[in-house]
């Protein structure tokens, strides 16, 4: 079910350069159900920005009623996040989308987490909830430099995990499918989130035999009722065939889009 | 007796607030939000006899109260909205009014033709005024003639009632209002969105593919309320107002404009529960005011 909440700051703070990761309270928390969905939210009543901004849920704390979420201060709406402090209220819409299939990875198995930037955070819950039921995960996150870069022992502290930077400041120099080639990765599973072009390369690293990815897009309302973030799906003989990256994902199956 | 329920042509409402077409799909997702019944119609997203992708992305970008969209009509095509979208709706006690659009006139009379049919349809919305597609579209919308005429052709296959949607991207608004009602229209939406553009500073590139986009929100609603205000002095058709309404004030603002129902854009994708909260705010709002019908209010600004 989707709710619509006005829920309470528990926590707030700056987890690396312009990284912010703020925790929130409230019974929304009982509907997420999957990791990989979003929440759409707005940080006051002002006209500008007037919409609301699509952010991923990095944790979630049911028995507190808590989520955790990561995001990076791109503009108005995301500035105006960044201020709100322990005990104010942020308009919460949510849970939305399609998350990542557990569910596909059985215990004793291995899968292979690959993020991107702020496309990192859903990976942690995920990798939570896949190490929960007994599925070994291996992490590589890939970061501008080592200012931007956070959650590595996080990760760590739930299985392998090697870092790319682009400039070689933090773990490994290079792209993160440039570590998963030279380590030789190999897993019966991979999920990724990340920018665009990063996905593109982790769909033809063939480090696993099937996978899932999540797309990040300009949005509208977040529920498909805009179609501002559409997108072409693989196989379309028209041309005409539409995926709504809000509401049929943002998790696809890997070679479902059209990248 | 009911404050809010309205008899427009073909349309039986059992209030006056309505999800305005582009901004509520066909419905569904909002199906899960709550009841569809609730509402007082609901205008589809824009059809087209062929389906239709769209515009490439960026479609949307943002701007001080308000938004710019360049969706460009993406729809799944007449065939599909009568038996997937038109079929799932039947299930809602709620009358339909049908935004029919296309890039020249037999496109329009086709849709017109066969959408027109379906028994829960019961208004068509005539789409004149879509700024985000190269043929079709505005281009029936500035020009008054070609306006009456396109109205006429409709008119002339509709088994329903006809609305067209007047653009504010004109000269004089009320010329083009005369000439859909010369051409035989049932009543006048109002208003669709505004050309505008946002450029990136980085890129030096406007932010749309499309480069313009159709302004829309808040921002909109002074040029709105002034439009009705202007047109329903000066025909005789009833009018669905619409152009940045968020709150129960701005409905009685567009009622003191001279508008008889309200149709909701923008303001669904900021809040998806706003319909039906203005529903339950107008009736309260008119109780406390002592407003015995809705009615009472249309074009008091200038009466």
């Amino acid at each position: 079910m989707i709710q619509k909440e006005l829920m309470a700051v528990v926590s707030q703070s700056e987890i690396a350069k312009n990284i912010f990761e703020m925790t929130l309270t409230g019974t929304l928390v009982d509907q997420i159900d999957e990791p990989g969905k979003f929440v759409h939210l707005k940080a006051g009543e002002e006209m500008m920005p007037l919409l609301r901004r699509p952010i991923s849920i990095a944790r979630v704390e049911p028995e507190k009623q808590e989520f955790t979420m990561i995001y990076r201060v791109e503009g108005a709406g995301t500035s105006a996040l960044s201020r709100k402090r322990a005990g104010d209220l942020v308009d919460v819409l949510g849970p939305l989308g399609h998350g990542f299939p557990v569910e596909e990875a059985a215990a004793g198995q291995t899968a292979l987490l690959i993020g991107g930037g702020i496309g990192v955070p859903p990976l942690y819950e995920l990798s939570r909830r896949l190490n929960a039921k007994g599925v070994q995960t291996i992490h590589v996150l890939g970061f501008q430099n080592q200012e931007a870069a956070f959650y590595t022992e996080q990760f760590a502290a739930l299985g392998e995990t090697y870092v790319a930077t682009v400039d070689g400041s933090l773990g490994e120099q290079g792209f993160v499918t440039d570590v998963v080639n030279r380590r030789g990765i190999k897993a019966d599973i991979f999920y990724s989130c990340g920018p665009t072009v990063m996905l593109k390369a982790v769909e033809q690293l063939y480090a696993a035999p099937h996978g899932y990815i999540s797309l990040e897009e300009r949005m509208g309302c977040g529920i498909g009722a805009c179609f501002a973030c559409v997108c072409h799906p693989a196989e379309d003989e028209t041309g005409t065939a539409y995926l709504k990256i809000c509401s049929d994902g943002p998790v696809f199956k890997a070679g479902e889009v059209a990248l | 007796m009911s404050r809010l329920a309205l008899e427009l042509p073909g349309l039986s409402l059992k209030n006056p607030v309505m999800p305005a077409s582009g901004c509520f799909g066909f419905g569904r997702e909002f199906s899960q939000l709550f009841d569809l019944s609730k509402l007082g119609s609901i205008m589809i997203k824009a059809t087209t006899e062929e389906p239709r992708y769209g515009n490439a992305t960026p479609r949307v970008a943002e701007t001080p109260g308000g938004m710019l969209n360049a969706i460009g009509l993406q729809n799944p095509g007449l065939e599909k909205v009568i038996a997937n979208e038109l079929e799932w709706l039947k299930q809602f006690d709620v009358p339909i009014i049908a935004n029919v659009a296309g890039s020249q006139t037999e496109d329009y009379v086709e849709v017109a033709k066969e959408i027109s049919k379906v028994e829960n349809v019961h208004a068509l919305e005539l789409n004149i005024s879509c700024p985000n597609v190269k043929t079709g579209g505005i281009a029936f919308g500035t020009i008054p003639e070609t306006a009456k005429e396109l109205t006429k052709r409709v008119k002339e296959v509709s088994e329903v009632p006809v609305y067209v949607k007047l653009s504010p991207n004109v000269t004089s608004i009320v010329e083009m209002a005369k000439a859909i009602e010369d051409g035989g229209a049932d009543g006048i939406t109002m208003i669709n969105t505004l050309i505008g553009m946002r450029i990136d500073l980085k890129t030096g590139k406007p932010v749309l593919s499309n480069r313009t986009g159709g302004l829309s929100g808040p921002a909109v609603k002074p040029v709105a309320v002034r439009m009705v205000y202007e047109v329903s002095q000066q025909t005789n058709l009833p009018i669905i107002g619409m152009g940045g309404i968020s709150t129960v004030e701005d409905i009685i603002e567009f009622a003191l404009a001279g508008a008889d129902a309200f149709a909701v854009g923008t303001a669904n994708f900021v809040n998806p529960f706003v319909c039906p909260e203005l529903i339950e705010e107008l009736d309260r709002y008119l109780e406390q005011h002592n407003v015995d019908h809705i009615s009472e209010l249309k074009g008091r600004s200038w009466k």
